[in-house]
Parts: C-alpha cells; sequence; structure tokens
C-alpha cells in the first residue's frame, strides 16, 4: 500500500481543460472518492494516477515516488474499470490469473491465486466459463478479483458500480466497504453518486470544471459543505437553497425572500463582511432539517403546497416560492392537499450562509 | 488541498498512448508500401503515360516519346468523337448504361425489394433474398456463362420461357446487346441495394410504424412519409457507390465482349481494347486517367458527405 | 393481431410480388442447379435423365482444369495472408497508436482506393509488373490485389477496431503487461472477428477476379479458374458445356461455403461489405 499525490496537476485535450492544476494527497490506507457531474474531471484524474493519461504538467507520485511518465505496467497497480475490460476470449480462470500471468507465475500456482480470490468473492465456482456467461453483477465481481488477484500499491474503481441495477449496487458497495476497511487498501474511487462517495470514502473530493472544490470527510462535507456546488450535489435530496437580499437590521440578519422569515440570526464577522461585499446572499436548509410548523414564530418558509410524495417510512414535501421549489423530509403523516398554504420551520443551527459567490460563510464556532 | 510552490521544469518525456507512435508507424509499412506501390504509384505513372506513345511492342515500348496531349486529341477528336468504337461513343454510352442499370435499376428495385422482405411472411424473405444475393456474390465468369447460357438463341431459358406463352424469341445478344448488359448489371448488383435499404430500414426504431399503423396510414404511406425521409443518407451514399462501380465495371465484357460492333463498349472495355488489343499504352493511359478523374469527383463528394463511414451494411 | 380483409389482401399481394422478383432473380441461375448434374447437358434448360455426378468426375481428371483451380487457391491465399497481416496491423495502428495524421492518411487512402480502379489502372498496373519483371507470375497477382484490397481491408477492420473498448488493452497494461503482450494476449484475440470479416471478404474478391489475372497472366500453367473459364465459353467452336457446367459449380462452392459461414457467423447483413 501506498499514498498518493498529486502536485499542480493539469491536464488539456486540445483547447479543452480537464484537470485544472489539482494538488491533493492521498494517505496510506486511505478511500478516496473524486465525485462529481459527467466531465469534471474524476476520471482524468484517476487514469493519471494509473498512467493512461499523460498530465500536461505537474507531477504524480505513488508511495514517495515520481510517476508522472512511468509505463501503467511499471506502477504496480490495480484498477477496475467501469465497463469490466473483461476479456471475451478467457474464462473466468484466465482472466482473474491474467495480472499473474504477465508477471510470470506459473500456470498451476496462478490458478490456485485465482480461486483463492475468486472463492472470497463467490465466483469461485464459475472458474469454466466465459465473461459472456455469468450475469453481470458476476462480471462486476470477476473484474474486481482480477484487481485483488496481485498486491498492488493503489487500488483504483472507476465508477465500477453504475452498470448495476440499483440492489446489486448496494450489496457490491457494502462488500466494497468492508473489504477496503479489512485490506487497509489505498483506494481511489471515482463516482458521480454522492451515496457511494459517503457510504465508501473516508475522504471525498468533489470535483467541478477540472478543480477540486472541496476536500474532506464525508460527514465535513455533509456538515459544512464549502460551496453552493457541494451542497446542491451531496445530499437526497440536495439542500435546499434560497436566494435573498440580506440587510443588516439592528445586529441581526435579515434576509429579504418570499415567504421567509429568520427569527434570530445575530451577525458575525464574516457575515458582516460579505454583506459589505454584496447584499446578495444564499440560505441553505437540508431537507431533513425541515418540518411543518404549527406556529408562525421562529425560522419559517410559507408557501403553497406543490406535491407531496409519500415515499414510506418519510413524505417529501414540496412546497412551491414561484417557480423555486423546496422540499422536505417530513417524518409525520400530515394530510395536506395541493394549493394549502404550507409553514416549514428550521432551526438556526441549521442554517447554511452561502456569500454572493457561493463560498460558505462559516457559522459561529465553525 | 496542498498548495506547493511553481513546480520544477518539466523534463519532455512522451505521453502515454495504447501504441506508440514510432511502433504505430513500424505498423503501417507493410500496408503503406504495398498500397503505395500498386495504388497511389499508378495513379502517378498513369498520367505520365498517357502523354508518352508508349506502346506494347515495337521500338516504342521500349523508348516511349513525350507526345504531349496527342492522347488526349485523338480521343476527343471532334471528327471522330461519337463514331462507334471511338472514345466519345464510349463514353456516352456509359453514361446511359450507369443510369439505367445503376441509378434506375438496382437502386430502384433494391428499395422494392428492401422495402418488400420487411412486410412479407419469413420464407419468402429468406428465398427471394438468397437469390438476389446469389446473383452478387457469385464470381462474375461463372455469372457471365450463367447469361450466356440464358440467353442462348436456340435452347436458352428465356427463350423456351417466351415460346411457352406465346411470344416470340429473339437472339437478344445480337439484337438488344445494349438492353442486355443494361438488365443484366441490374440483376447482378441490386443484392447491394437492397441490403443498404434493409439494414436503412431495420435501423428506424418499429415504433414509428407502429404509431402510424395506429393512426391509420397505409403501406405506401408508412414508406413515403416514415421509410423514406429516415433513409435518405443512406440513398444518396448509395447511389454514389453504385454509380462509381457502374461506371468502372468490367464485367459486361464477360457476356459481349464489347460487341457486337462496339455497341457495349463501356470506357473500361474500350479502355482495355486500346490498351491490350490494339497495344497502344499511352491512348489507354489517357482513357485510365479520364476515368479516374470521374471517378475522384464522385469520390470526393462520396467523401465529403459526413466524411464519416462507407456503410458495411 | 387480427388481420382486416384488405391488410390481409395487402399483404398476400406483397408476399406475391417478393416471390415473384425472387423467381426473375433465379431464372438465370436455374440452368445451373441442372447441367453440372446431367452427364448430356446442353445450353437449354433440362431436368437431368438421370442424375449423375460423371461431369464431376471429368473435370477432376481434366489437369487443366484442375491446375487452374489450383492458381486460383494460391493466388486467393497469398493475397489474404498479405491483406490479413498488413491490415491487422496497419488498422491497429490507426486506430490505437498516437501517431499524428491519422485521419489524414485515412482520408487519402479512401480516396485513391476509390478513384484507382482496376479498370481505370490497368496500362500501370501492367507496366509496374512488366517493370518488375514478375509478367505472368502467382506473385504479381497477389501483390497488385494486396495493393488494391488493402486501404478498403484497413478502413473496414480500423472501424471494427474502433468500436472495441479501448479498456481492454488498459486493464492489460494496468495489470503489468507490456505493449506488446497487451496486442497479442487481448487485442488480437478480441479483433479476431474483425480480421475474419476482412479475410472472407478479400479471399472472395480474389477468388472471383478477372480482369487482373486476365491482363497479367499469360500461360496455361498460371492461369486461375476465372480465366480458365472465360476463355473455355468465349473461345470459337462448342464449349464442352457439360465440363463447364461442373467447373462452374466448383469453382462457385468456396464463394458459397464462405458466405453461409459468414452469415452464420456474423449473421446475414454483413456480406454487404464494399465489393468492388
Amino acid at each position: 500500500m501506498a499514498s498518493v499525490e498529486f502536485r499542480n496537476v493539469t491536464k488539456s485535450f486540445g483547447l479543452f481543460t480537464a484537470v485544472a492544476d489539482v494538488s491533493f494527497d492521498i494517505g496510506d490506507g486511505e478511500f478516496v472518492c473524486l465525485l462529481g457531474p459527467s466531465g469534471c474531471g474524476k476520471t482524468t484524474s484517476l487514469r493519471m494516477i494509473a498512467g493512461l493519461e499523460t498530465p500536461t504538467s505537474g507531477e504524480i507520485l505513488i508511495g514517495g515516488r515520481e510517476v508522472t511518465h512511468l509505463h501503467p505496467k511499471d506502477r504496480n497497480i490495480a484498477m477496475v474499470f467501469q465497463d469490466y475490460a473483461l476479456y471475451p476470449h478467457m474464462n473466468l480462470a484466465d482472466n482473474i490469473a491474467y495480472p499473474l500471468k504477465v508477471r510470470g507465475e506459473p500456470v498451476d500456482k496462478r490458478h490456485g491465486r485465482a480461486k483463492e480470490v475468486a472463492d472470497v468473492l463467490k465466483i469461485g465456482h464459475l472458474m469454466d466459463r466465459l465473461p459472456s456467461q455469468i450475469s453481470g453483477g458476476q462480471q462486476q465481481r470477476t473484474s474486481l478479483a482480477r484487481a485483488l488477484v496481485y498486491p498492488a500499491q493503489v487500488y483504483l474503481f472507476d465508477e465500477p458500480l453504475s452498470n448495476l441495477d440499483a440492489k446489486l449496487r448496494l450489496e457490491a458497495r457494502g462488500f466494497l466497504n468492508h473489504l477496503q476497511r479489512d485490506m487497509g487498501m489505498t483506494a481511489v474511487y471515482v463516482t458521480h453518486d454522492q451515496a457511494e462517495a459517503m457510504a465508501l470514502a473516508t475522504r471525498i473530493a468533489v470535483m467541478d470544471q477540472g478543480r477540486i472544490v472541496q476536500y474532506a470527510s464525508p460527514i465535513e462535507i455533509y456538515r459544512r459543505p464549502a460551496t453552493t456546488f457541494v451542497a446542491n450535489f451531496v445530499g437526497n435530496p440536495p439542500m435546499n437553497l434560497i436566494e435573498a437580499e440580506g440587510t443588516n437590521r439592528d445586529g441581526r440578519l435579515a434576509l429579504k425572500a418570499d415567504g421567509l422569515t429568520i427569527a434570530d440570526l445575530p451577525i458575525t464577522d464574516v457575515i458582516g463582511k460579505a454583506l459589505s461585499n454584496s447584499p446578495k446572499l444564499t440560505l441553505g436548509v437540508r431537507p431533513e432539517h425541515l418540518s411543518i410548523a404549527d406556529t408562525e414564530t421562529g425560522n419559517r418558509l410559507t408557501a403553497p403546497l406543490f406535491a407531496n410524495e409519500n415515499m414510506g417510512p418519510e413524505s417529501l414535501v414540496t412546497v412551491d416560492r414561484q417557480g423555486s421549489r423546496v422540499t422536505a423530509r417530513i417524518f409525520t403523516d400530515d394530510h395536506l392537499s395541493l394549493g394549502e398554504t404550507v409553514t416549514l420551520g428550521f432551526s438556526t443551527e441549521h442554517i447554511h450562509l452561502f456569500d454572493s459567490m457561493g463560498n460558505r460563510i462559516p457559522a459561529v464556532g465553525e | 488541498m496542498t498548495t506547493d510552490p511553481a513546480p520544477a521544469p518539466q523534463r519532455k518525456k512522451r505521453n502515454f498512448a495504447l501504441l506508440s507512435s514510432r511502433a504505430g508507424a513500424a505498423f503501417l509499412t507493410p500496408a503503406g508500401i504495398l498500397v503505395s506501390v500498386f495504388v497511389i504509384f499508378p495513379f502517378f505513372w498513369v498520367i505520365f503515360v498517357s502523354f508518352t506513345n508508349r506502346t506494347l511492342i515495337g521500338r516504342t515500348a521500349l523508348n516511349p516519346e513525350f507526345v504531349g496531349f496527342a492522347n488526349y486529341l485523338a480521343l476527343f477528336d471532334p471528327a471522330t468523337f461519337f463514331q462507334r468504337g471511338q472514345f466519345g461513343f464510349s463514353l456516352i454510352l456509359t453514361t446511359q448504361f450507369v443510369l439505367a442499370s445503376a441509378l434506375i435499376g438496382q437502386a430502384l428495385l433494391g428499395l422494392l425489394l428492401a422495402w418488400l422482405i420487411q412486410t412479407v411472411p419469413p420464407t419468402i424473405k429468406r428465398i427471394t433474398e438468397t437469390f438476389v444475393i446469389a446473383a452478387w456474390i457469385l464470381p462474375e465468369v461463372v455469372i457471365g456463362f450463367a447469361w450466356f447460357a440464358f440467353l442462348d438463341r436456340d435452347q436458352g431459358t428465356l427463350n423456351m420461357l417466351l415460346e411457352s406463352v406465346g411470344l416470340p424469341p429473339g437472339d437478344f445478344l445480337l439484337d438488344q446487346p445494349f438492353w442486355v448488359i443494361v438488365v443484366f448489371n441490374t440483376w447482378r448488383g441490386a443484392a447491394f441495394s437492397m441490403m443498404l435499404f434493409n439494414s436503412a430500414f431495420s435501423s428506424i426504431p418499429p415504433s414509428y410504424f407502429q404509431a402510424a399503423d395506429v393512426a391509420g396510414a397505409s403501406s405506401w404511406q408508412k414508406f413515403r412519409d416514415i421509410g423514406l425521409p429516415l433513409i435518405r443518407g443512406h440513398i444518396v451514399t448509395d447511389l454514389i457507390l453504385i454509380t462509381m462501380w457502374t461506371f468502372n465495371t468490367f464485367t459486361p465484357f464477360l457476356l459481349t465482349n464489347g460487341g457486337p460492333s462496339y455497341r457495349t463498349e463501356l470506357v473500361s472495355i474500350y479502355n482495355y481494347r486500346v490498351a491490350f488489343q490494339d497495344f497502344q499504352f499511352g491512348k489507354g493511359a489517357a482513357v485510365g486517367v479520364i476515368m479516374m478523374l470521374i471517378n475522384l469527383a464522385f469520390a470526393l463528394v462520396y467523401l465529403s458527405l459526413g466524411r464519416k463511414k462507407a456503410p458495411k451494411s | 393481431m387480427k388481420l382486416t380483409i384488405p391488410a390481409f389482401v395487402g399483404r398476400i399481394a406483397f408476399s406475391a410480388l417478393a416471390a415473384l422478383l425472387g423467381a426473375v432473380f433465379a431464372l438465370p441461375l436455374l440452368w445451373f442447379l441442372f447441367a453440372p448434374f446431367n452427364a448430356r447437358a446442353e445450353l437449354g434448360l433440362a431436368v437431368p435423365e438421370p442424375w449423375t455426378l460423371q461431369n464431376f468426375v471429368t473435370v477432376f481428371g481434366n489437369s487443366y482444369a484442375v491446375q487452374a483451380l489450383w492458381n486460383s487457391f494460391i493466388q486467393a491465399i497469398g493475397g489474404v495472408i498479405l491483406i490479413g497481416a498488413a491490415a491487422t496491423l496497419a488498422a491497429y495502428a490507426l486506430s490505437r497508436s498516437s501517431i499524428p495524421g491519422k485521419g489524414a492518411v485515412t482520408y487519402i487512402l479512401l480516396l485513391f482506393s476509390s478513384v484507382v480502379s482496376g479498370s481505370a489502372a490497368m496500362v500501370p498496373i501492367f507496366l509496374i509488373i512488366s517493370a518488375a519483371g514478375l509478367m505472368d507470375t502467382h506473385i504479381a497477382v497477389i501483390l497488385t490485389f494486396a495493393g488494391g484490397l488493402l486501404p478498403t481491408a484497413m478502413f473496414i477492420l480500423r472501424d471494427f477496431i474502433d468500436s472495441i473498448p479501448k479498456s481492454y488493452e488498459e486493464s492489460a497494461m494496468v495489470a503489468g503487461a507490456s505493449p506488446v503482450q497487451a496486442f497479442f494476449d487481448v487485442a488480437l484475440p478480441v479483433i479476431r472477428p474483425g480480421i475474419v470479416v476482412i479475410v472472407v471478404w478479400s479471399f472472395v474478391n480474389i477468388w472471383g477476379s478477372f480482369l487482373i489475372p486476365f491482363i497479367l497472366l499469360r500461360s496455361d500453367r498460371n492461369m486461375p479458374a476465372s480465366v480458365a473459364i472465360y476463355s473455355f465459353y468465349s473461345e470459337a467452336g462448342t464449349p464442352i458445356v457439360t465440363l463447364l457446367a461442373a467447373y462452374s459449380l466448383i469453382y462457385s462452392l468456396p464463394v458459397i461455403a464462405l458466405y453461409l459461414f459468414v452469415s452464420w457467423k456474423f449473421g446475414f447483413r454483413f456480406f454487404g461489405g464494399i465489393k468492388a
């Protein structure tokens, strides 16, 4: 196992910059998820660690060794591909044992090792099959087995679960989580699924337009999103973001927006500084922190009901503020009818504030 | 995030690729040599030869002289241009041949067949397809011989059929040689258009036609309003390709030898006669150059149409 | 689904039309179904009485006919090996290498291959072969076809390789394979169906070709079956119809077999490939 480090790495394809001056490091034994929308540079970053892309500038280190221009075969890494890349002409045993074959291991030894790994992954009984003769979930595990069959310094995952159906994906996610904690492997995992990143990662690097927007633990990213982009990307449903005009009313923040009332929010130095730059602020509240308020006091938002979706344990209550919608996760069984005015309450500690540039304004104590 | 100072100056190293440029160049070499010698070089050499009086035998076989545009002037000599056995006659004949047998015959028949076999029961579809494709894939000399037997004045299947329905038999190879090669080429090549259009039709989602069915469209309306507009690109591709192939085809030679009295002498056959029967290589080369220029025009149009894949139907 | 009466009539009419067209296409070939098995075959359509393989025995007793088939085989196999190997390497390079100007190379190849047809370039091809001292040799036919068919073969194969995910070779390299290992262990087996396609396509083209061997070969010793058949029926005098019918059928068999093989292996539609 080894650490990975990016030093001012940039990758351009012609005029398009996929990764822009990115620096970060991944500790030995860490499970880091690169999270972001498609085209954000996460896959390119992963492929640069693998050596399948060469940075335009900057350096990449694995285990303290500079590998920027090293051929993939000389990096001692393992990678699971999105499409699995199982060789159609080899049976599972040969597929899984292929990395050992190129390392010059004799046939019986490499097939023995392949069988061991396959047994762990519950595909040991399929070793004579061709990839086309097994199910998607089994193909996914085969590709995982091929990566695990030899000891690599770093394990790379390129959206490995995206071709599975929802149920299998949950199962595979749990298995990967267990495996990584068990082996203590250094892993870099690319995904656009925030739930996958939250569940698996020790740290998440949220990427947008070739840059890392926030690099922190899942809980930190959930509790203190650095920008409105992160706030909007993490959480399901994502954080409600309400644009408002802020003014200083006797040392308290007043936010002007349709149906919004903020009861008591002292203006701290940082809020004051933001306000002096621009009165345009964004208020963020997670759906799970909204509840139906029965009194007209405290922080609240009043708007007509747009939809009420019953999800079993909870309901998603959406109100419509002239086109911009706010969703609440409600755990009670209120009967609400369409168009009815609903008041959603939230406590001050759950308020996220972002300045006009979309950057987080730290709350008291952050 | 770490913010290191400016990175050290980059060493210039090669970027990763699945196959390095050097290996790529090595991989391309064998094909490159073969294609250069047998495709690209002939293209330029034929231009050179067309300005000489090179012959197959005799003094000018070894020491051809430069004759300028004499070969071209001979080809386009207004006094003889349109006479039988001359270049102009051959060129016009070829144009008529392409129009009748490719653009009308093959394309329309192919379109009709493709549409028909979409709708008919699988058995009929398979049998019809088999014969249409057999006409296309069998070697050209076998086809030539088959038609030779088919059209035989005294015993041929065609005359036998005509007589059995009370029509007068004929010696078609002698009386109507042009129409014989037109029908022959239509018959021989319709398979390509059929397969191209068939694959084009199959690429249209069935739901489009089902939606039209629900709306109450007739078969003809479905063809005109949905099928045809959606395969327009394929039609253009098909027309260009079959035009080029028909323009260059030598196969009718196997049926008629270009005769009788030059009446089926297409430019490819004319080129052969000038070069290999009259032994005038210089003049033959000039014919080759003109053929290539015509090919070039079609090829440029074809390649500019999207510059994408040739159809593999 | 229940059909309305007009729809039913329509389908009958369509089927009848399709069957009629099929019959028209079958007519010129019908004679070939009978004549080879008829010991007294003439150019007329006649059901053999009795069916016999005597004509085939006669053909195989004719050394000239057998030699010509063998010549066709040598030329087709030689061409196919050359085209298969050169096209595979070149197409792989065009698809996977970082060599600059790949697009331009492909464009120029396609352009030249459609401009320089056999019937337009017969004079320079004859002169090149003559200058190289290869007149009347198998190698002359093999090289000419290799050059002429390669651009299209490369193009078909490059498209095929382009459609194969690069992750096959990438995963091999990440797992520790060198580029050479990745090519032979992974890429080559995966693109084999594409190679089969161009090999079959080239074989059928060379096997069935007439003009190039007709121009480049002089002696009976080297003539392929196509030229032999042509000289049988075109030369003065009555052709030996029985022999020729059986011979043509034998000569057609490899093409038919390959066609059936390809449509069985790759589905019906493949053979639409460019058959210039």
